[in-house]
């Protein structure tokens, strides 16, 4: 490969990932020129070929450059076909054995004071649970005591009864976190966010009892609405006690009977309740696929409602900042572009994108560097960089005028306690720097850093993650289901807190790990985590990057 | 010419058959022909090219986002603002008015010791959770407190959500799908009627506390379910009630309820959110209240944002039944759970109601009496207060027979509720959605009376309330 193309690559690299310094290739005769300047004698470099990386930490391996097969090809990979068959193959001896033990022994469905009653349950549903989903239920939530920090206790539980109900042993475990949405690291409990909220506590009392249009707003609440349409940039925005309820409450008061309704086929859950609940005529596109939804909107324009042939009244187009299962970030410039094309109106979901992404820690739209007033709503939720609770949506000032108006939560559902509101604001001014320090902007970097960091130690190491380079969450495809709740035990007996995804959560063949980084992480955190992966990566035999065995990888801390 | 010989013994066979097998032969004949044509007839997708669809792109022009420019006089526009703590005593910009507005019935919003174990909870855990249950949004805080809410109520087990709204919007399609029937009193709450809408289910509204309109329909649907028993079979019924309607101040006659539970065979749902800490002996609401064991009802859902003075809510039954909602219950599953110090909150509120109630509950009742009696004798004849006397949720509404029309009767009642500011009191308009509720309540003051209510206090209010009803209707002649 020639020097020049390889430093153009390196260049847009540099570019996509602006991460002062975290990705070099190591030889300096070629590029000490094109790159942030390194000390090569430093501490800050680790080889991520041996297993155990602690012990080479300072050690210099000269190598060959590291060229990154950027974003589109790695997100082009794909499980492999073998992998697809036993994660078939598995849920299918799974289903038979089931379907033969619940022959012989059927579960008692007699329910005490309800004979002759139809079944509460019947289906599919419950025999999943109980054949597919009980005997791995540890996996999932696992209690915690304290704060969901960078490091969290978790509370060991065991079970006598095959996992039908599970005891704490008192046994605690301390665990680095990769399973928290904490990426901002404000899960804290010292520190300025946590001051004002014992402050917000004792001055305006634990909650408030009474609904927005009655008599729950007080002057916290539109402090935080002023505060939030100054970070996101738009002239107002509403707030709501709950994030979820944010999307299933409000979509109704937008769209109705006779909207069509664009919608990612990820969207998450909250999203399509609140379409359900709306009414409006639903098209699914592909993932993050602007060219099928550019297809399925001009095709819908034209062709008109398909049973009352009337054109659309309204159309909507509606995605996710970043996905919290794909870790993909949607393509908001070209986004932008179809929904001035076609007249639609385009809502962002970015309950996981705010605060994590963009050079500012503004969402999306700060990371594509778009224009906040093109996106006409813009949704978002408080529960992940802010570490509070609550949802928000911003828009133009008419907007939010008619959502004070007809939105359910505000009409019927109580305000927002004051400590998460004031959790809220104080976090938020730390991020824009109105408290007077760069803290904001050092956290920024840090989540950005240990991202850069972690996933690139992982591609090296042959994992295959999938999403967006820039994303702090980072799904790990290719695990069945066994596999996967083995992953999900070990690491948490190694003192590693993670996540495991399944079907029907995804796709059969898309059961997952996933890691949600923080700022708060170290290195050494981080090390300890690429490093009991790597072993149990070897011992699952789970990695599957085509681009394994780039051995020579250089990264700086 | 062996061809020609060929079709000369064909046509020769054909000729030999029989007249069956020539009309088989013909008919068949036909058929193809009429496929052929009727192929051919049938509409075709109409192909349209390029600069047609452009011009149909751009001819196409959608509604406005926003189908009126909002009303700057709209009074969800013009909310009043707190300064402060929503107390006791509240300061809207002109002083502390005594405040019957907000759901705070035992004024636990106020009580130090809640206070404290937020505080405490906050120092230890921080305030959001960063996650949902699922993942690692479980706290030992958030289990302790569904453990207590289970002991509370002498269930086997609870689930908990981080809003009360969702609660009940979301356990109720847990269980109810497309194909079940759900029988709802008309009155029920906005977030019910959420919840019956994303079930999917076919919804069934009986009158207000009327057990005999539901007897009806009820036995309107054994006819339906006697001519299809094969359908009836897989068709699940449910009854959802609340215990004490937020919307009219009633208190449900669930002794009835309970009896056509038993002979129809259905399973009872009843949101106690606002019957939680003001009925029963022990507070646990209209169960309790009625003295009716819990295993009488499937669920009991609640929010612990009224009474509770908390945040969540929470659903509460056999462990068969609830923990069914753990997977299923889309505001529980897929929601950050509850910030562990408002768990914290309600956990020590449980602990502080559990050794109170018996003081509590009866003061409670006692105070709504007081205010019943007093607002039913002081008010102008066009107005009345509804709801029952023990109930802690009053409505002052205009009498049917006053003949106002709905907006009317709205601007009246802010007016009343700008006038009764005046004289020391802040109460409001129960806030509805109207176009979207199922069966619109008239529009009313709603009043809500608290544990901590004296004499004076609400001689003062029934006063107030009374004056600025005299007055207004006087000054606007209506």
């Amino acid at each position: 490969m020639k020097a020049e193309d390889i430093i153009n690559r390196i260049n847009l690299i540099e570019k996509k990932a602006p991460l002062n310094g975290c990705l070099l290739p190591h030889n300096k005769t070629k590029f000490t020129p094109s790159g942030p300047k390194h000390n090569s004698t430093s501490n800050s470099f680790i080889s991520s070929v041996k297993p155990d990386c602690s012990k080479l930490k300072g050690l210099e391996v000269s190598s060959v450059p590291y060229v990154d097969k950027h974003a589109e090809e790695l997100r082009g990979e794909d499980i492999p076909l073998h992998v697809a068959f036993f994660t078939f193959l598995s849920y299918g001896v799974l289903l038979l054995v089931g379907y033969i033990k619940e022959f012989f022994s059927p579960p008692s469905s007699k329910e005490r004071h309800r004979e002759d009653y139809v079944p509460l349950f019947v289906g599919f549903e419950s025999f999943y649970f109980r054949n597919v989903y009980r005997p791995i239920s540890d996996c999932f939530c696992r209690p915690i005591c304290g704060v969901p920090g960078e490091r969290m206790t978790v509370l060991e539980r065991t079970s006598h009864n095959n996992n039908w109900d599970h005891v704490l042993t008192g046994r605690k475990i301390d665990s680095i976190n990769v399973g928290s949405y904490n990426y901002l690291g404000f899960a804290e409990k010292t520190g300025p966010c946590h001051d004002a909220a014992a402050r917000a506590i004792s001055s305006l009392g634990v909650a408030v009892a009474s609904a927005r249009t009655e008599m729950g707003t007080l002057e916290i609440h539109h402090e935080l609405e002023a505060l939030t349409a100054e970070f996101v940039g738009t002239e107002d925005a509403i707030t709501f006690g709950m994030g979820f309820a944010t999307n299933a409450l409000n979509l109704p008061s937008l769209m109705g009977p006779g909207c069509l309704v664009l919608s990612d086929e990820c969207n998450h859950a909250s999203l399509i309740l609140g379409l359900r609940l709306s009414g409006a005529t639903v098209k699914v596109f592909r993932h993050n696929d602007c060219n099928d939804l550019e297809r399925r909107i001009r095709r819908a324009i034209i062709d008109g409602h398909p049973r009352t042939r009337r054109p659309w009244k309204k159309v909507f187009i509606i995605v996710e900042g970043i996905y919290s299962m794909e870790g993909s970030i949607c393509n908001l410039p070209r986004l932008i572009e179809i929904k001035k094309k076609y007249k639609a109106y385009l809502y962002v979901d970015e309950a996981h994108s705010i605060g994590a992404l963009g050079p500012r820690g503004r969402g999306v739209v700060d990371y594509h560097n778009c224009d906040p007033k093109d996106v006409d709503i813009l949704m978002g939720t408080f529960t992940k960089s802010f570490a509070a609770a609550g949802g928000y949506i911003a828009g133009s000032k008419a907007l939010i005028q008619h959502l004070r108006m007809s939105s359910d939560a505000q009409h019927y559902a109580s305000a927002m306690a004051p400590a998460v509101a004031q959790q809220i604001i104080t976090s938020m001014s730390i991020i824009m720097g109105k408290d007077g320090t760069d803290e904001g902007q050092r956290r920024l970097r840090a989540l950005k850093r240990n991202i850069a960091y972690f996933r690139k130690h992982m591609e090296n190491r042959g994992f295959l993650l999938f999403g967006d380079p820039d994303s702090p969450v980072m799904p790990l495809l290719g695990l069945p289901k066994g596999p996967l709740s083995f992953l999900v035990r070990e690491l948490s007996n190694r003192g590693v807190a993670s996540v495991g995804v399944g079907f029907p959560a995804t796709k059969i063949t898309g059961a997952r790990m996933r890691f949600c980084l923080s700022a708060g992480h170290d290195k050494q955190s981080l090390d300890e985590v690429l490093k009991h992966l790597n072993e149990l990566g070897d011992v699952l035999c789970c990695k599957y990057n085509k681009h394994k065995g780039r051995a020579d990888l250089q990264i700086e801390w | 010419m062996p061809k020609m010989w060929n079709v000369y013994e064909s046509f020769q066979a054909l000729l030999e058959a029989g007249p069956y097998h020539l009309a088989f032969e013909g008919f068949l004949l036909v058929w193809v022909i009429w496929l052929l044509v009727a192929a051919k007839s049938r509409p075709r997708p109409i192909k349209l090219t390029k600069k047609e669809e452009e011009q149909l792109l751009a001819e196409w022009t959608p509604e406005p986002l926003l189908s009126s420019a909002p009303d700057p006089e709209h009074p969800a526009l013009n909310t009043r603002t707190v300064k402060g703590k929503l107390g006791h005593y509240v300061d809207l910009g002109s002083g502390p008015l005594l405040n019957l507005a907000s759901h705070d019935y035992l004024r636990f919003s106020e009580h130090e010791g809640i206070e404290t174990a937020a505080l405490e909870c906050l120092h230890q855990y921080g305030v959001g959770s960063c996650g949902p249950r699922g993942f690692y949004g479980t706290t030992e805080v958030h289990l302790a407190l569904e453990q207590r809410l289970a002991e509370f109520f002498q269930c086997e087990s609870c689930v908990l959500y981080s809003y009360g709204f969702s609660t009940m919007a979301s356990a109720i399609p847990a269980y109810a799908k497309s194909g079940d029937v759900i029988f709802a009193d008309e009155a029920v709450s906005f977030c019910i009627q959420r919840g019956l809408q994303a079930s999917r289910s076919r919804i069934v509204y009986f009158r207000h506390n009327d057990s005999g309109h539901l007897q009806q329909l009820l036995e309107q649907q054994a006819i339906i379910d006697s001519k299809n028993p094969k359908k009836a079979n897989a068709t699940r019924r449910f009854l959802v009630v609340e215990g004490l309607y937020m919307n009219t101040g009633n208190i449900c006659r669930l002794p009835e309820l309970v009896e056509l539970r038993h002979k129809y065979k259905l399973r009872l749902f009843i949101d106690e959110s606002c019957a939680f800490g003001t009925l029963g002996p022990h507070g646990r609401g209209a169960l309790d209240h009625f003295n009716i064991p819990m295993s009488e009802v499937d669920l009991i859902m609640g929010s612990l944002e009224y009474g509770g003075g908390s945040t969540g809510g929470f659903a509460a039954g056999t462990s068969f039944v609830v923990e069914h909602q753990r997977l299923n219950g889309l505001g529980y599953v897929f929601s950050a759970s509850l910030p562990p110090l408002l768990a914290a909150a309600a956990k020590q509120m449980l602990e502080i109601l559990e050794a109170e109630a018996k003081d509590l509950v009866p003061t409670l009742q006692h105070r709504a009496s007081q205010l019943h009696s007093g607002l039913a004798v002081a008010l102008p004849a066009k107005m009345c207060v509804s709801g029952s006397v023990i109930s802690p949720i009053k409505h002052v509404a205009f009498k049917p027979s006053s003949g106002l029309t709905v907006k009317q009767q709205e601007s009246a009642l802010h007016r009343i509720v700008q006038e009764v500011e005046q004289r020391g009191v802040a109460v409001v308009v129960a806030s509805l959605l109207r176009s979207k509720e199922v069966c619109p309540p008239p529009p009313s003051i709603r009043l809500v009376v608290n544990v901590r209510l004296t004499d004076a206090e609400i001689t003062t209010a029934i006063t107030a309330v009374a004056d600025a009803c005299a007055a207004v209707i006087e000054a606007e002649a209506l």
